[in-house]
């Protein structure tokens, strides 16, 4: 009970009505709020308390026009996803203590309140509502990356979102129309008579957000346009509401599982060829979503728990890394590989925490991402799912790659850029400043505690586990995939970065798997990148010439909207009487 | 005994006052007589509704003379709702106007311009609560002569205003003419103007005569409300008009020309007629269309209170669409929307007023970083945008809402399935035009000027708006229920005795 606040207050309006008060205080006051509505809100879920599943904890409920609302429910699902969030929250503030700008500041926590407030959402219309709210309130931060480029994505980004809310709305009205319940709870895909077009316009807007393949481009798209601490508020929010509603809305769907597998397969290419490292995050995090939803399609309590414990983990590991790569680009100016290098001599620290981050998501064993992710496997195993299981493998073994050792190894090692003695006049990069420092240490404890010991995340989860991460096969089949993985990625550097004298000495020995087969990989790539550059290339090519022939058609001085003459309009007021004459006459 | 005269009061109290208006210096005192007599209006006719909630429609023989020899008024639910949501427009509107007029009006013809502004709000009142047909079309050149000189004021700042309101008066005319052609056939064959006896006589009638006065009096009104392809005056005149007189009217004179059209639709010539269904294919057509291309060119502007102008012409096509349903819930969607656009353009119009106030300009380049130097002007003008697009906790969201059910409730030529998803993309196009502003105002750097202080006078009633298109997307269900009972009377036992549902 806090005073002041009704017993049965939705934490979410705690934090959106704090964020709208930041926009009134300068740093210092909008960190201060910023951490007490957290933390208010925090206190707040724990005062509603929690139900198993099945037997929530139901708040505020009544009934406006004939409708039945029920704006908080409060079970063991929609408990940890709004307790994750508060922690997301909570770091984000940290960091951006010093370098959110206002807008990004107070919008950040709405953001987060509408996820929070989307979790615990107990009808659909309520969950429409902060569905809406997250992708208003987000499009800002993106903007606040500032420049045309940040616009631009803004808008391709505000629209796929909101297109999202719009088809769930209209989904969520033909369900009531049809005698839907109003209550947000599981949706059967394919019944006795097919598929059903209703469910199908549910599950595709969650889909837009959840970053189904071929509808995840607004994600790589937008978050690396938007500032340092910008992509870390995205990345924890929009597309774990979205695992969420799938989860409960849709868990056991058996299509989710193609769509999981390609999403943890198809981004690992993308990522290994990408330059900029923060877009490399956004497709791992891709990569990372395909874990969840292959989950939620498998379905049984192991895989549910699966998807839980792997999105609280993923969200703490993902937002360290994003910190990490927003303190080198706020610090160097610039997150690209081929710009950086060499910077763990001067931001020591910031290395350390990425570097805990990276093993995080590489799932290490003693780090957090190794006690959620097999789970995910464990479960595919034991539905006799052999190809998903082995693509889980292959993907856990991309993640490695790209995330896991890339992402510090292109940053802070490889070619020291900064060294004085290439005395190109960049100076050595500082290291981060202290708010930052503070957010990316907490969130490197938390992802050590979680793997040091498990019990904490385990309570939390949906169902009851007697689940143990610690056995020797799953650590034993964790470190061959990562021992494999790592002795990819040194050949790969090898072969890319030393001068041709020094391949010349092996090429006698390799020469007719390592550069033919080199050959073969690279063409692949490209070959898939270059298909996917023609039709996305198309399509945009497409929407374009759209907007532009809309524009030369309403614009200013455009056909449609010239400036019509009196006798002109009076013609048109005389036709439309005309054909009213007629039809009338005619009828 | 002042009770007695509750329908015609809100009326005639505005048009007497407007002569002494004249008479009054060219100072605030103007201004602040109309003000006043507006809060009398609005008090008089929130009573009116009161009154109709509880004992049903009330009639009143205007100088005595009883039906059939002398003008009767006749104000039902649906009636006082609007005559209602006139004044309170009304009242919020003019103490605004007193600082922006004495920025955007010649000073000399500051007292004219008052006075000018009581008689249009007279006008439409009137409209609202005759019960003769010609009555309707005289007060609604009442409404629309003041109208044209409001909109020639702006002169001062844009001369374009002058054409502006010529093309006005010409097509309005054009419009006017055409309705009273066809109640100039009504007429002829009925011989009586009582909307009461037009329906009783025109009840199972059906002829050419009859038939052509429909076509025209739809054409003529249909014109007066901007229907999409009659909208032409209705963007320039938005735009160029001062920004007091585009709040009061993109609120209330297409929407009393909107009610009009229900009650010739639905009062006097009911449901029996054959025709009646090829109005409302004409509503559904003309109204999906005009959401599209009005929205469509709303994009493009490079002038706020233009792109506003547009998006009232989409925002009339929600409304005729609700009435193309011919169903309770339909029509009742209009009229919920009819009040939740008024309620939400006046605060739009509102803010842009205030930016011209502080910056001189309303062209979109002129909103560069509004939100840093104007910070409340933005909030309020997120505010009304945002329930533009019908974002939820918001007005805009309520009427869509409603629409959307009422859509679905009823049976079209078109599936409800189909007409949902185009509700739902010319929301998009919406987003597109709202957030094209929104983020010139928020993410552009502010240019050099800095923008005069809006005086309180302009804040407070800007303020009061946006509280209320807050207010309305949460707690509607009294609105709704209000709106529907509206329709029901409107359609079922209105003026005309039940119109043979």
């Amino acid at each position: 009970m806090i005073p002041f606040i009704p017993a049965d207050t939705n934490p979410a309006m705690i934090m959106m009505v704090a964020g709208a008060l930041m926009v009134f205080f300068g740093h210092q006051g909008r960190g201060i709020i910023g951490l007490i509505a957290v933390v208010l809100s925090g206190w707040q879920l724990f005062n509603l308390g929690v139900g198993p599943m099945g037997d929530a904890q139901v708040y505020g409920t009544g009934e406006i026009l004939g409708y039945e609302f029920m704006p908080l429910r409060l079970d063991k699902l929609s408990v940890i996803f709004a307790i994750v969030f508060h922690s997301a929250a909570f770091l984000n503030v940290i960091y951006g203590w010093q370098s959110a700008t206002k807008v990004e500041a107070s919008m950040g926590i709405v953001y987060a309140g509408s996820a929070v407030g989307g979790a615990l959402a107990g009808d659909l219309l309520t969950l429409f509502i902060f569905w809406e709210i997250a992708a208003l309130s987000s499009v800002f931060i993106v903007w606040a990356g500032g420049g045309h480029a940040a616009f631009k994505a803004g808008m391709r980004y505000l629209v796929i979102q909101v297109m999202s809310g719009l088809l769930l709305f209209a989904g969520i009205v033909l369900h009531l129309a049809r005698g839907g319940s109003s209550e947000f709870g599981a949706f059967e895909l394919v019944g006795e008579a097919g598929v059903d077009p209703v469910a199908a316009l549910i599950l595709f807007a969650f889909g837009i957000k959840a970053c189904f393949p071929l509808l995840h481009t607004w994600l790589q798209d937008s978050y690396p346009k938007a500032s340092g601490v910008g992509a870390v508020m995205l990345s924890a929010f929009t597309t774990k509401l979205a695992i969420y509603t799938l989860a409960r809305g849709f868990a056991g769907t058996d299509i989710l599982i193609p769509i999981g597998v390609v999403m943890t397969a198809f981004p690992v290419f993308f990522a290994l060829i990408e330059n900029d490292l923060r877009k490399v995050l956004s497709y791992s995090l891709n990569n990372q979503l395909g874990f969840m939803v292959c989950a939620i399609g498998i379905g049984t309590e192991l895989a549910i728990n699966g998807a839980a414990a792997h999105a609280f983990v993923h969200i703490t590991y993902k937002a360290l890394l994003f910190m990490g790569m927003g303190a080198v680009m706020q610090q160097a100016g610039t997150a690209r590989a081929t710009e950086l290098g060499g910077l763990h001599k001067s931001m020591p620290w910031t290395t350390a925490f990425t570097i805990v981050g990276a093993m995080s998501i590489s799932a290490f064993p003693l780090f957090s991402g190794f006690v959620a992710k097999s789970m995910i496997t464990v479960a595919a195993g034991e539905e006799h799912l052999l190809l998903v299981y082995i693509m889980l493998l292959f993907a856990s073994a991309g993640v490695l790659e790209h995330s896991g050792i890339k992402i510090p190894y292109f940053a802070f090692f490889a070619h020291d850029r900064f060294a004085p003695s290439l005395r190109n006049g960049v100076p050595r990069p500082k290291e981060a400043p202290l708010s930052m420092l503070i957010a990316m240490g907490i969130a490197a404890f938390l992802c050590l505690l979680v793997g040091f010991y498990p019990p904490i995340l385990y309570g939390l989860l949906p169902y009851e586990t007697d689940y143990h991460a610690y056995t020797a096969e799953h650590v034993a089949t964790q470190m061959q995939l990562l021992l494999f993985a790592i002795f990819a990625f040194m050949l790969l550097v090898k072969f890319k970065l030393y001068p041709a004298e020094v391949r010349s000495q092996n090429l006698d020995v390799d020469w007719f798997w390592r550069v033919p087969g080199r050959k073969a990989l690279m063409a692949t790539v490209a070959g898939v990148a270059s298909v996917w550059h023609t039709v996305w290339g198309g399509l945009k090519g497409l929407s374009g010439s759209v907007v532009s022939s809309l524009g030369t058609l309403h614009g200013p001085g455009g056909v449609l909207s010239r400036y019509w003459t009196v006798g002109f309009t009076a013609l048109f007021t005389a036709a439309v009487l005309a054909v009213v004459l007629i039809t009338a006459f005619l009828n | 005994m002042i009770l007695d005269d509750l329908p015609v009061l809100p009326v005639i109290i505005p048009l007497f006052a407007a002569p002494i208006c004249l008479l009054l210096p060219n100072t605030r005192l103007a201004g602040s007589f109309a003000t006043l007599i507006a809060w009398v209006s609005f008090a008089f006719a929130a009573m009116l509704l009161a009154t109709v909630a509880e004992v049903g429609p009330i009639e009143y023989g205007l100088g005595g003379w009883a039906n059939p020899l002398g003008i009767v008024y006749r104000v039902d639910l649906a009636g006082a709702i609007v005559m209602t949501l006139v004044s309170l427009l009304a009242s919020v509107v003019f103490p605004y106007a007193i600082e922006s007029a004495r920025d955007e009006i010649v000073p000399s013809q500051t007292s004219a311009f008052f006075a000018m502004f009581l008689i249009c709000f007279s006008g439409l009142m009137g409209v609202v609560a005759t019960g003769d047909a010609f009555n309707v079309f005289v007060f609604l050149e009442i409404s629309s002569l003041s109208t044209y000189t409001l909109v020639a004021l702006g002169a001062k700042r844009d001369r374009r205003a002058l054409t502006a309101a010529f093309t006005y008066l010409v097509l309005g005319t054009i419009g006017a003419t055409f309705f009273v052609i066809g109640l100039g056939l009504l007429y002829q064959v009925t011989g009586t103007l009582n909307m009461t006896d037009l329906h009783d006589r025109l009840q199972g009638a059906d002829n050419k005569v009859i038939r052509a006065g429909y076509a025209f009096i739809f054409t003529g009104l249909g014109l007066k409300l901007a229907m999409f392809p009659m909208h032409r005056w209705l963007p320039a005149a938005y735009t160029y008009a001062p920004s007091a007189v585009t709040a009061f009217l993109a609120s209330t004179s297409t929407k009393v020309a909107i009610y009009a059209m229900l009650r010739f639709l639905f009062t006097i010539f009911g449901f029996s007629f054959g025709f009646a269904d090829i109005a409302f294919g004409f509503f559904l057509v003309l109204g999906l269309v005009g959401m599209f291309y009005a929205s469509t060119v709303a994009i493009f502007r490079e002038d706020v209170k233009m792109i506003l102008a547009y998006s009232s012409v989409a925002q009339i096509g929600y409304m005729l669409l609700g009435i193309s349903f011919a169903t309770v819930d339909g029509v009742g969607a209009a009229l919920v929307h009819v009040f939740q656009h008024a309620v939400m353009k006046t605060t739009l119009f509102m803010a842009v007023g205030a930016v011209f106030f502080a910056l001189g300009s309303h062209r979109l380049s002129a909103y560069k970083g509004l939100g840093k130097t104007m910070p409340v002007t933005t909030g309020v003008f997120l505010i009304g945008g945002l329930s533009l697009v019908g974002v939820p906790l918001t007005g805009g969201f309520i009427s869509k809402w409603v629409l959307v059910q009422a859509a679905f409730g009823s049976v079209q030529a078109i599936p409800s399935l189909l007409i949902v998803l185009m509700i739902v993309a010319s929301s998009l196009l919406a987003v597109a035009y709202v957030g094209r502003i929104a983020w010139t105002m928020l993410l552009e750097e502010p240019t050099s000027r800095t923008p005069r202080k809006v005086p309180l006078a302009m804040m407070a009633p800007m303020l009061l708006m946006a509280a209320v298109t807050i207010y309305f997307g949460i707690d509607a269900e009294g609105l709704v229920n209000i709106c529907r009972a509206a329709a029901e009377s409107l359609l079922d036992t209105g003026l005309g005795y039940g119109g043979a549902m």
